[in-house]
This record gives C-alpha cells, sequence and structure tokens, in this order.
C-alpha cells in the first residue's frame, strides 16, 4: 500500500513524497515514498518484504529490527526517508542461500528458538550484529543483547541455547 | 523407530527463520484497502451525534460507516456467543459499532476505509462525535454496590451472574473444625499482548459472492458460525482461513467487531479490505482477564488436613460477555481440584464494569483457583507450625486413590475427575532439585550478611484437552503425499509438527512427505480450535485416529496390489514394501490412484473410494496434568527489587510427545507466570480510564528477567486417549505467581510480611518491609 | 499508529540547518528518532515540519582537548559505548551509556537527543549534570554555551529556543584515576530508572579532595543531596549520611511511583554508587 504522491490531508496537510534509492539485502531499489512512510512499512508494503514484523510502532518490542549499514535499527522508528542511500539488511538476506540457513537460524531451529516466529526475524537481526561485536559471549550478555526484543513464547531459553551453541561450534 | 516422543525438526521453523511466514499484515490483495476505527475516549458516554463530512473529504478516503451503514447488512447486529449458563441475569452482547451508549474507553465507533492506514488514521480523527459522559462503573467490588453507576445505561445493576461452586457440608465441617483461617486477597492478571496484534481480511468475490476471511484467529470455526449468524449467510458463501498466528493466548479466539465490520466493509465495497490492529488498539480492543477479589476461610484439623474451603469471590467481567462465566467458573472450580478437600462452598460474583470484555488469557482463571488454596495452605503451615511442604503432602490426593473423583463439576456438568498423576512424587522430586531440605540454613547465613533470600513452592492440577472433539482429516492423494487438514488452529505451539508427527508415525515415518492445513473451514466442515490446552488430546487424538483408519486401508490396497499378506507389509517413507524385501514395493501414490476409481474397472480389493479418513474423536472428561514450582528469590529491602535466582519446575503432562516442544511450552508459561506475579499490572484511573496504554508502561518479562530454570518430568499417561497424552500449553503458568510471591513472603519473614495480592510490584514489597518498622 | 501528514527536510550543513529552524513554524528536529518518533507515531505531537540533522555533517565526534572531552551532539550512544577515549576518561559514562537502552536504541539514539529529550531518568542527562557539563547551543544569532545546570527549565524542557541546535557538549574531565559509578535501579534491564546515582570521587591523603554525587529520576531534574563531601574521610557512616539527605530532596509522584519510594530508591543507589566510586580509586 503506497500513499498517493500528493493531495490535500488533513488540516491542510500535504503529504509529501520523496524519491529514494535504498540497497536492501544487495539489491538497488529506486520509489517514491511518502516522508512518513516508516522504513517498516516501505519495506514490507513497497517492497513486499514482509519478514520483518510491526508489533508494538513505539520502539520497544523488536520485532521490526533490521539492519541499517550492518546496524541494527527499529525500523518502526526510523523514516524510510532515512533510508535514502543508506544499505539495509532485513530477515530475508540472512540464509546464505535458498537451500541453506545461516548458522544462527540452524541453531534456533535445532534449539526451539522459535514458536509463533513473530519475533524471530528481528532476533536474528539482532543476534548478527551482537555475534559481530562480541564472538564469545556469557549467557548474561546474551540476555542483555536481546533485552530490547520481546518473545512471548518461548521463554528465551531456546533462543539463549542457540546462541550459546553457535559460539561454542564456532570456537571448536 | 516411533516418531512419537522424539524431538523431530519442526515443520513450521524454515519459513518462519527465512521471513517467509504469512501472517496477516503480510496479505497484499489488488485493490486493498485499509481500515481504522474511530474509538469512543470514554467509559462510558452516550453519543449525540456524528459527523463525517471532513473525513470524508480527504482524499484517498473511500467511506466511514456508522451503526447504520452496516445495519443493512447485518441480520443479527450483536455477537452472541456465550457458553451456556443458566445463572445469567443479564445478556450483554456486543454491536458491531457503537449505536448510542459506548460502554468501554476504546469501543469501535466508526470504521474509516482508505487507501492506507496512514490516511485512515488521519481521517478518523476528523471523524467528529458529540459525547454526553456518564458516570462509569470502575471497580468490580464497588459495581456491586448498591448505587453504583450501571455499567449500561438500560441495566438494573451490574450483577451478570452469581453461582455458587461446591459439595459437601461446609458450615458443619467450620463448626466442628480445630482451626479456622481468614484471608482476602486481590488478583490482578492483564492481557495477551502476543506480539502480533490482532487483524482480518476480507474479500468478496465479485462473480459468486462467496465471502473470505483472513483472520488471526484461534478458533475459525467460531468465527465463521458468528460470521454467517451476523450475516444472514449460509456457510458454504464464507470460509474463514486462519493465515501464520503470531501468538494468540486467548483472546484470539474472540471474535470482535472489528472482523464483521471488515467483512461488512468488503461487502458493501467490492474491494478486499484489511485492518491491523495496532498495540494502542490492543490495549483497550482486545480481551484481557483483569481482577478478581477473593474473601475465603479455610477449615482444617488438628493435623493440618483440610476440612472445608468457603468463601466469597468477586469477578471482573467487563462490559459485555465475550466469551461466558468460563473464567471464574474456572477459578472457583480449581480451588478444589488437587487436594483432598471434603467440602467446599465459592460464591461466585460476576461484576460488569465499563472496561474492555475480559475472557480467558492463557490458564484462563486456574492460576488465581491456585494461587488462593496454595496461599492459604503456606498460612495454614504458619499458623500451626509445619513445613510448606509437609502440609502440601500430607493434603494432595495420593496416587494410590487415582482416579479421584473430586467434588466439583466442570462447566458441561460433567464430574471432575482426575485421571492419572502423582503428585506427591512430583512435589518430592521438585523439592530435592531446588534443595528445600537445606534452604533454612542457606536463609540464616544470608540474613547474617543482610541479605534477603526465600524459598516458595506451589502444586497445581489443570484439566487439558478440553472436549468434545477436533476434526482431523487425513489424507493420501495420488502423488504419495500426505494431505492432513484441521480445524485445529496453529499459533506458535507447534500444531503442525505434531500432528503430522503423530500421522508420520503410522503413514511411512517421513514427516517431509506430511502437509499439514489448519485452520481452513474450506477443509474441513467442523471444528473448535485452540484453547483450553487441547491441541495435542483432541486433535493428537483425531489424527491418530484417521491415520490408523487410513494405514489400514493402505495395507489392505496394498496387499492386494502386491499379493502379499497384509501382516507382511510395512509403510516406510512412501514405499509400502514387503518386510524384509524392500524391492517388493508399491508407491503410497499408486495406492491412492488405485483407488481413484478408473472408469468401468471394479476397486482393487473391494475397498471404498478414496484414500482419506476423517475423525472427530470425543473425548468428553478431561485429563489432568500437574506439577511442581519451587521458586527461590532474593529481596532487595531498599528498592523492593525481587530477583529469581532460581526456578524449578517438575511437570507431568502424560505421554510426552515432543520434548523440545514440551519444554518451550512450559519456560514460555514460566515467563508469563512471572509477568503475573512480578510486572503485569493493566492499570485504570476511577473512571475506568486505561493507564497503561504502551508497553513501557505495561511490562513483559525480557530475557534478563528470566531465572535459570530446571525442568524435569514425570510420565503419567492417560488412559482418556489413545496416545496417552495430557495438555502442556497452559501448564508453564499456572503455579508461578503463587511460588514467587510465596518465596518473597518467605525471604520477607523478618519483617512479618504477608503478601495476599498479585502482582507485587517493587514498591509493595517495600511497603511491607516499611510497615514492620 | 502511523504519524500525521509532515513537510519534511534534510539539511545537509549546520548552516541550513539552523535557517530552516529560523524561519519554519511548527518545526521538530529529528535527530536519533528513539524519542520523537513514539511520539510521532502516537501523534501525541503533529509538527509540520520534521528537520532531519542525521544528514548533517560534522555533528558527530569524540575530541578531548585538555581536560575536557568535547563530543559532538549527533554522536550515537553507541559510539559512547565503544569508544577507547570514554572508556579511559570519562569511564562514568561508558559504565552509564551500558544501562541506556538497548542496543539497538543506542545505535540510532543520540548524546543531543538524549539530552534535549531531558527525560527525568535518562542516564546521560544524570552524567551530564554530574561533570557540570555544558551544552554548546548554534542559531542564527550565534553561539552559546549552557551550564547544564542551567539547562533544564522543566520537565523535559530544555532551555534552548525553537530556532536553536545543540551542536556539542563538553565534560570536563576528572583526574586519571578517579573513583567512579553509575548505579540505577530500573524495573526491568533497559527500562528508564527508578532512581540513578552518578558519583564521582577523588581522593587525596585519605581525604575526599572532591566529589560530586547526583541523583536522576526523582525529580524533573538531576539533583545533589545537600551533604559536603570535600574534606571528609569516607567512611559508611558518611556514605549513609549522604544516602539520608535524599530524604531532603523534591520527588515526583505519578501514577506508579510515589514520591517516598522514589526517594527511598535514591539512597540505595547513592549509598551503592559511593561505595563502588570508593572502592574504584586507584591506590597511588
Amino acid at each position: 500500500m503506497r500513499a498517493p504522491s500528493c493531495g490535500v490531508l488533513s488540516k491542510g496537510r500535504v503529504d509529501e513524497s520523496r524519491q529514494i534509492s535504498v540497497e536492501v539485502n544487495g539489491t538497488g531499489f529506486r520509489r517514491e515514498v511518502s516522508v512518513r512512510t516508516t522504513l517498516a512499512d516501505f519495506l514490507r508494503h513497497d517492497l513486499m518484504l514482509t519478514g520483518t514484523h510491526v508489533g508494538c510502532e513505539h520502539g520497544v518490542c523488536g520485532a521490526c529490527t533490521v539492519l541499517v549499514n550492518g546496524r541494527s535499527a527499529r525500523s518502526c522508528l526510523m523514516l524510510a526517508v532515512q533510508a535514502d542511500g543508506e544499505s539495509v539488511t532485513t530477515i530475508e538476506g540472512i540464509a546464505p542461500s535458498p537451500t541453506t540457513l545461516h548458522p544462527l537460524q540452524q541453531a534456533l531451529k535445532d534449539h526451539h528458538g522459535l514458536q509463533c516466529g513473530f519475533c524471530t526475524p528481528g532476533m536474528v537481526t539482532t543476534l548478527i550484529e551482537f555475534l559481530r561485536d562480541c564472538p564469545n559471549p556469557t549467557e548474561r550478555e546474551v540476555r542483555v543483547a536481546i533485552s530490547g526484543n520481546l518473545c512471548r513464547c518461548t521463554g528465551y531459553q531456546g533462543i539463549v541455547d542457540a546462541v550459546l551453541r553457535v559460539t561454542a561450534m564456532k570456537a571448536e | 523407530m516411533s516418531l512419537i516422543g522424539s524431538s523431530v525438526p519442526r515443520l513450521e521453523d524454515e519459513p518462519l527463520l527465512r521471513g517467509k511466514g504469512r501472517f496477516v499484515d503480510d496479505l497484499h490483495m489488488p485493490g486493498m484497502l485499509e481500515a481504522a476505527f474511530v474509538r469512543s475516549p470514554h467509559a462510558h458516554a452516550l453519543v449525540r451525534g456524528v459527523r463525517k463530512d471532513a473525513a470524508l473529504a480527504l482524499r484517498g478516503v473511500h467511506a466511514v460507516l456508522l451503526r447504520d451503514d452496516l445495519l443493512p447488512h447485518l441480520p443479527n447486529e450483536f455477537i452472541v456467543v456465550a457458553l451456556p449458563s443458566k445463572d445469567y441475569k443479564q445478556y450483554l452482547n456486543r454491536p458491531a459499532l457503537v449505536g448510542d451508549e459506548a460502554v468501554y474507553v476504546g469501543q469501535p465507533v466508526a470504521m474509516v476505509v482508505a487507501e492506507n492506514r496512514y490516511i485512515a488514521e488521519d481521517a478518523a480523527a476528523l471523524v467528529e462525535v458529540d459525547w454526553e459522559a456518564l458516570p462509569a462503573a470502575a471497580d468490580c467490588s464497588a459495581a456491586l454496590s448498591p448505587g453504583a453507576p450501571t455499567a449500561h445505561r438500560a441495566s438494573p445493576h451490574n450483577l451478570l451472574a452469581e453461582f455458587p461452586i461446591g459439595y459437601g457440608d461446609v458450615d458443619a465441617a467450620f463448626a466442628s473444625a480445630a482451626h479456622v483461617f481468614k484471608e482476602s486477597f486481590w488478583q490482578h492478571r492483564g492481557g495477551s499482548h502476543s506480539i502480533e496484534c490482532r487483524g482480518t481480511v476480507a474479500a468478496s468475490d465479485p462473480y459468486d459472492e462467496r465471502l473470505t476471511v483472513w483472520t488471526s484467529t484461534q478458533m475459525p470455526h467460531a468465527a465463521l458460525r458468528v460470521l454467517c449468524d451476523m450475516l444472514g449467510r449460509d456457510e458454504d458463501s464464507v470460509r474463514v482461513v486462519t493465515p501464520d498466528v503470531g501468538g494468540g493466548f486467548g483472546p484470539k479466539l474472540v471474535f470482535y467487531a472489528e472482523d464483521v465490520c471488515v467483512a461488512v466493509a468488503a461487502i458493501i465495497l467490492g474491494r478486499p479490505v484489511k485492518w491491523i490492529e495496532d498495540r494502542l488498539e490492543h490495549f483497550v480492543a482486545t480481551t484481557q482477564e483483569r481482577d478478581q477479589h477473593w474473601d475465603v476461610e479455610v477449615a482444617v484439623d488438628g493435623d493440618a488436613r483440610l476440612l472445608a474451603i468457603r468463601g466469597n469471590l468477586i469477578h471482573d467481567h467487563g462490559a459485555y460477555t465475550a466469551r461466558g462465566v468460563n473464567l471464574p467458573y474456572n477459578s472457583a472450580e480449581q480451588v478444589a481440584i488437587g487436594y483432598e478437600l471434603p467440602a467446599y462452598r465459592m460464591n461466585v460474583q460476576i461484576a460488569l464494569t465499563n472496561k474492555v470484555p475480559v475472557t480467558p488469557v492463557r490458564g484462563a482463571g486456574h492460576p488465581q483457583g491456585v494461587f488462593v488454596m496454595e496461599r492459604l495452605l503456606d498460612r495454614i503451615a504458619r499458623e500451626l507450625d509445619l513445613d510448606r511442604a509437609e502440609v502440601r503432602r500430607r493434603n494432595l490426593v495420593p496416587a494410590t486413590k487415582m482416579p479421584y473423583r473430586t467434588g466439583v463439576k466442570n462447566r458441561g456438568g460433567m464430574p471432575v475427575v482426575l485421571d492419572t498423576g502423582d503428585y506427591v512424587r512430583c512435589q518430592q522430586d521438585a523439592l530435592e532439585r531446588a534443595g528445600w531440605a537445606g534452604f533454612g540454613e542457606r536463609q540464616k547465613a544470608a540474613r547474617k550478611e543482610g541479605r534477603y533470600i526465600g524459598i516458595g513452592l506451589a502444586n497445581f492440577v489443570k484439566g487439558t484437552g478440553r472436549g468434545p472433539f477436533e476434526t482431523v482429516t487425513v489424507r493420501v492423494g495420488p502423488s504419495g503425499r500426505i494431505l492432513v487438514y484441521t480445524g485445529a488452529a496453529a499459533m506458535g505451539q507447534s500444531t503442525k509438527t505434531m500432528l503430522a508427527q503423530i500421522v508420520a508415525d503410522q503413514l511411512g515415518g517421513d514427516m517431509a512427505n506430511v502437509t499439514v492445513i489448519a485452520g481452513d473451514t474450506g477443509t474441513v466442515p467442523t471444528g473448535m480450535g485452540g484453547s483450553n490446552s487441547r491441541q495435542a488430546v483432541l486433535a493428537g487424538t483425531s489424527a491418530h485416529s484417521a491415520a490408523l483408519k487410513v494405514r489400514e486401508k493402505v495395507i489392505r490396497i496394498a496387499a492386494h496390489l502386491l499379493e502379499a499378506g497384509a501382516a507382511d507389509l510395512d509403510i516406510e517413507g512412501r514405499s509400502v514394501h514387503v518386510k524384509g524385501v524392500k524391492r517388493m514395493a508399491v508407491d503410497l501414490g499408486k495406492v491412492a490412484s488405485a483407488v481413484a476409481g478408473t472408469a468401468g474397472y471394479r476397486l482393487p480389493g473391494g475397498v471404498a473410494p478414496g484414500l482419506e479418513a476423517m475423525e472427530s474423536v470425543v473425548i468428553d472428561p478431561m485429563t489432568y496434568a500437574n506439577g511442581t514450582a519451587v521458586a527461590e528469590v532474593e529481596v532487595d529491602i531498599d528498592t523492593g527489587g525481587v530477583r529469581i535466582v532460581k526456578m524449578v519446575f517438575v511437570h507431568d503432562c502424560g505421554r510426552i510427545l515432543h520434548p523440545q516442544v514440551v519444554d518451550g511450552q512450559l519456560i514460555g508459561g514460566v515467563a508469563h507466570g512471572i509477568g503475573n506475579a512480578l510486572f503485569e499490572w493493566m492499570r485504570y484511573d476511577d473512571q475506568a480510564q486505561p493507564l497503561a496504554g504502551t508497553l513501557a508502561d505495561y511490562l513483559l518479562v525480557t530475557a534478563t528477567e528470566m531465572p535459570p530454570v530446571e525442568l524435569a518430568h514425570h510420565e503419567s499417561p492417560t488412559p482418556l486417549n489413545p496416545l496417552g497424552i495430557k495438555g502442556v500449553g497452559e501448564c508453564g503458568v499456572i503455579p508461578i505467581a503463587p511460588a514467587v510471591l510465596s518465596a518473597v513472603e518467605d525471604a520477607l519473614s523478618p519483617f512479618g510480611a504477608r503478601i495476599s495480592r498479585t502482582p507485587m510490584m517493587p514498591s509493595d514489597i517495600v511497603a511491607l518491609v516499611q510497615a514492620f518498622g | 499508529m502511523k504519524p500525521a501528514p509532515f513537510r519534511y527536510h534534510a539539511p545537509a550543513t549546520l548552516d541550513e540547518a539552523i535557517g530552516l529552524l529560523d524561519t519554519l513554524e511548527d518545526a521538530r528536529v529529528l535527530a536519533g528518532g528513539q524519542s520523537l518518533m513514539p511520539m510521532l507515531n502516537f501523534r501525541i505531537v503533529q509538527p509540520a515540519h520534521i528537520v532531519d540533522i542525521n544528514r548533517v555533517q560534522g555533528l558527530a565526534y569524540i575530541r578531548r582537548e585538555g581536560e575536557v572531552l568535547e563530543v559532538g551532539a549527533m554522536t550515537r550512544q553507541r559510539d559512547l559505548e565503544f569508544s577507547d577515549v570514554v572508556a579511559d576518561t570519562f569511564p562514568l559514562m561508558h559504565e552509564a551509556v551500558l544501562l541506556v537502552g538497548h542496543r539497538q536504541t543506542r545505535n540510532r539514539g543520540t548524546l543531543g537527543g538524549s539530552l534535549c529529550q531531558l527525560d527525568p531518568s535518562a542516564e546521560l542527562v544524570t552524567v551530564a549534570a554530574a561533570v557540570d557539563a555544558t551544552v554548546v547551543v548554534v542559531s542564527k544569532a550565534g553561539t552559546r554555551e549552557i551550564p547544564f545546570a542551567e539547562f533544564p527549565l522543566g520537565l523535559m524542557s530544555p532551555a534552548i529556543e525553537a530556532n536553536e541546535l545543540v551542536t556539542a557538549v563538553r565534560f570536563p574531565l576528572w583526574k586519571r584515576g578517579h573513583g567512579f559509578a553509575f548505579e540505577e535501579f530500573a524495573r526491568r534491564h533497559g527500562d528508564f530508572a527508578v532512581a540513578s546515582a552518578a558519583v564521582l570521587l577523588e581522593m587525596e591523603h585519605g581525604e575526599i579532595a572532591r566529589a560530586s554525587v547526583v541523583v536522576g529520576g526523582v525529580n524533573s531534574r538531576p539533583q545533589r543531596p545537600a551533604v559536603t563531601l570535600q574534606g571528609r574521610r569516607p567512611s559508611a557512616a558518611l556514605f549513609d549520611d549522604v544516602a539520608k539527605a535524599c530524604d531532603r530532596l523534591e520527588a515526583m509522584s505519578d501514577s506508579h511511583v510515589d514520591a517516598g519510594y522514589r526517594k527511598r530508591v535514591a539512597r540505595a543507589v547513592v549509598r551503592r554508587a559511593l561505595e563502588r566510586s570508593r572502592g574504584r580509586v586507584a591506590t597511588n
């Protein structure tokens, strides 16, 4: 669903649009967006990359987390226009191929680190960054790393187990 | 090698991990419009007028619908869903949109449909409603006082229903008791807060006017029935499809005003319409649990054996009946389940308030009943100077008495019979793992250092697998692929994996050859959906039964085709072969084709056509899972902060189908329970205005608040279903609040602390410490 | 929860940015977005203009100039977290920034944005108060410097005009080897603090040569408990006195937490911060 490019809206406000160029998962996109469209909505409804999920729209749940220039960010708290000229990685860009999973994704699968899967994309992108920053974390550090990602299904244990397994495997 | 009991890889995982799930907001259709609702900002108010002009004038707005706009399409404008009970004094059903009286903050008044959600919200802000505020019923106890403002203008009072639950001669027991203790409890549980909020998409086919509704629901068949009833349509002209659901936990089993409004809008506008609930709406427009006030007395003999419990429960129902009286019924019933209680009487009063309706959230009223009993047992232990675990051991229903007929009946009128379980052994195991016996010494040592540690325990026995049935169809097609269709609903609890496991166990053992389609009313004519920790039991049993029937037929046909004896055949993957002679085989697909029919030719072996079985196995009695939680805490008396040092949870859900899934359900439930004990409070002011409206106010447990959880399993299979399984989905929640708060009370015993409410916030804990000095 | 419509401006230079702020009516500055975007999404604020300063060059830096650490207003909290200079010269800041929100919010959230938001519980606000930082503010009229004690005007109201932009913050550094601690009590990891304490200590000959104790979260602005520590020997009794002095602080009450409780928590975090600071003073 894309906003119309121009038009009189509430209180005589104009719905302004801009052209943006964003690289998402290695592919360049040029689109016209309403300036108030959030990055989350742009990814989901303009680019049809629906793997990034929207859970709260006020920056608490973390389901919408993507990587912007490699850094995790809550895409509900960014405007799409802010991604102009930047590089975004979403969950769809994590697995190396259609037939293989990233070791973190495989570990989540092996350790029952997901149930309904709604928080999972945000967990994965957050953890990808975390493991880059901190390749050998303690359990406490893992929990702190995902303290900004809410999960209502797993109680987090499966996720923590998966991360510790990945780091143990790397160390082996 | 049986798949049952094995932690097989989940079918659900791969697409979800890749971001290829299909949740309701992921649906995009040509011409789809989006809706936003105008909601009442008042808890109780009359609508004197509505003006839509400014909203309609906005570019991109397609419609602003009020009640009058919907009525021509709604032969029945009310959502009538109440579970049967003879005790209703008032029938209050939710309308699709407010007429002239709004009765809770968040109640939908108007629906805006626009090009996208941004414009829809702009327009919603421009709809002008003239409100006349009325007095609100905010507190459920106060609402029952004479002269209290009524939640509905036309109601004579706020008592929706009142009934006793009990048995035995309670008064005689109290009269002759060695000891009688009184307690009052306030218990609060909050909302679901699944990370995915609600959402519905509806599209009406322009050619055959068939309406398809995709909705994030736990009960697609129930949704279908309500839709058909309200729209005045036959079931064949409406189809409800369940996409991936990002958590349900109870409130998504309810059918909502927004759902029918979306359907009507799709019909009126002739275009697909989508409405996705945002988090702000979830706080005010999705059902939740809320407050219960209990005044109880317990009578015991000189040996701390329970003689009777009696009391009164006031339950906050909210403004309408969105499910029934089941929640407080469960709470009151629960007190009498698990321990031997010779006599019991709980009077239940259900109060209307001007708040969003109350319906079950994971646990469904059972945690509250367990809290009452467990707190009473702690009280008894303290008064009689006995170990808290010993008091429980003396009163738990012993394994030798199984099956044990309690004195209570469930809401369907069936007696509650505890089928299997060894509660005492479960408790003993938990106590040993938690180091209960040696804790006193550790506590003393900690106190010398100025640290306050405590330990608490709680037991529970919970009915699972609420019947009467779930529908499962197992079909093998000419491709050789096994298709499973079910009315069961998946919301993260691994329903598809569970069913595939059970079916594959009988039909070739290859889960990759099984496709499960859940929650599509177009594929199974009946179904009940997810609630009451029921799907493994009911859907699992039907799946098992259907798979067995299909297996029997496959073997019979293959025996005919291979000219072999049925007893000599095995199914491995897609191959039906003679045991030990793999090349003497026929493919499952070939077997299916053989009974698909060829014009003019007889079917092989005299069998009926098709390779399919549909089962809806009826199991009326519930099967009772049990467990014991032991929590160790450290309390910071300066800040009131509570750290749960360790949680031990020993659990029995009968035969375990999938160990990892069971563990995941339990730990997930423990997180909800910790929320109920220490964090989750859906607060309102005295005008029934919600004070918690964001996830920064309403605190969900994160990874850093979870303690290390030691899980252990006992398996007491049930005779009530062929697989011997019991439900597990809600069990993790149930004993946590009393175990944690008993531990906090234990930690603060130097201050004479008494905890009679849940949740306890740090400031409440500090108040306990300060009250002592 | 979608923002109401606005005009969007993304200046590339500081001059452009302050030019816009000078001419536009009803404009809000978008920095890290971690505070503003939720408010926009809730429609709590509906500005006619958003001036996005993320593209303005030259506002993100961490520079040591003698005994002052100057930090550009657009420096991301994450960069503070991972900065060697900060860890080495301003460890109080490092310890505090680890408690600011979560990693995702620190990647976008900025120093300037946090200070301008002036949430009573914001860790960076308390830290700025503890070292008597100076806020550098630029407008068409020129540059001015605001001592941090004068920066908060009221609850979440900084002493800057609509046409002014915070460009940098100067943090005076304490002597190498100083004791420091940031302590807070929050409901969950990353939550805003119920009460927080920032403590800095310099010792000489067993006596406190210099001390700074600031309490955050208790009132609309950071406060100092009224006890003189200079010249005294650290002891449990002294630290108790400082803690007790928190009872005399101004304290807010709201529907969730009352003033008395906040002050009690303040006492606890102050005492703990003093003890940890003392333990960290480098022995000469």
